[in-house]
């Protein structure tokens, strides 16, 4: 029979580091797809996720088990994808680059006929990771949450360590700002 | 332009096109290389490291305090009979109390 997460875990903290293998195994897919949402080279992902791991490592003994392993390893992966945009925050494209053939194509089809401009097309992912990628960490994070994993505002507030106050502004202003790069490239387009 | 629309749009691609969740081939192992590469926590070491710190600055206010107190002349007039000194200091309480009582 294989051993428990908590059989794991407390064999882990007695010093017998081979038990935190079964753990990397089956908890690696959800931090790789984390990672993922945040950085966009594979070298990046990897660096965030190995970086996870060796905190969770570090930090085990403060694993009280009241909640799964899970939602804990994931409020680590959540904040270390934030100091991550945090460190590359220079990094961010600031300035746009020309819109791909593609992504403007998918442009034009939105504006001439909304309905035919698929969402599961390739332009309209390159135009949301370049959306994305010009927001703050802190918008980033919460648009991400948010919009995209749909959390609720309690969910964020306990992954990122934030109160639900400054959730709540943080995710007024990243809709805010991401308005205005919207409406940056509709304008670059077609002005 | 609809840019509401457009920014419901791709919030809706993103939602449709989650990040794949691909772990690169034998990354647990690579994990586990990199836990037992770390050196191993030294809690001696790590107070002997400490104590060793703490020691140049607790040793530099001792010779500044030394040095303080020996250069810096004694303004107090030297006591004239050390005996009478030790008495005053030690019945100090117990001539303050009879000062107390006689007031009520």
């Amino acid at each position: 029979m294989e051993p428990s997460e908590a059989e794991l875990i407390a064999a882990v903290l007695k010093g017998d580091a081979a038990s935190f293998e079964p753990l990397v195994q089956k908890y690696s897919p959800r931090v790789f797809g984390t990672a993922r949402r945040y950085a966009r080279r594979e070298s990046e992902v990897e660096d965030i996720v190995q970086e996870v791991w060796l905190k969770a490592f570090q930090k085990l003994g403060s694993f009280r088990g009241e909640a799964p392993f899970e939602h804990w390893l994931m409020r680590l992966a959540v904040r270390t994808c934030y100091d991550f945009l945090r460190g590359h925050q220079r990094n961010r494209e600031t300035a746009f680059s020309e819109l791909s053939d593609l992504e403007g194509d998918w442009l034009e089809r939105f504006v001439t006929q909304p309905e035919s401009a698929a969402e599961n097309a390739e332009a309209a992912r390159q135009l949301v990771e370049r959306v994305l990628g010009q927001l703050s960490p802190a918008a980033r994070m919460v648009i991400t949450l948010l919009e995209i994993e749909d959390r609720s505002v309690k969910e964020i507030a306990q992954l990122t360590g934030w109160s639900v106050p400054l959730v709540k502004v943080r995710a007024f202003r990243a809709r805010a700002e991401m308005r205005r790069i919207v409406a940056k490239i509709a304008k670059d387009k077609y002005l | 332009m609809n840019l509401l629309e457009l920014q419901k749009k791709l919030i809706a691609s993103a939602r449709k096109n989650p990040p794949s969740e691909q772990v690169p081939y034998a990354f647990e192992k690579r994990i586990m290389a990199r836990l037992s590469a770390r050196p191993a926590l030294d809690k001696w070491g790590m107070w002997a490291g400490a104590l060793w710190r703490a020691a140049v600055p607790c040793v530099t206010v001792m010779l500044l305090l030394s040095a303080w107190s020996f250069f810096v002349p004694n303004i107090k007039p030297a006591p004239s009979d050390l005996s009478q000194e030790i008495e005053n200091t030690v019945l100090a309480a117990v001539e303050q109390e009879q000062g107390s009582d006689t007031i009520w």
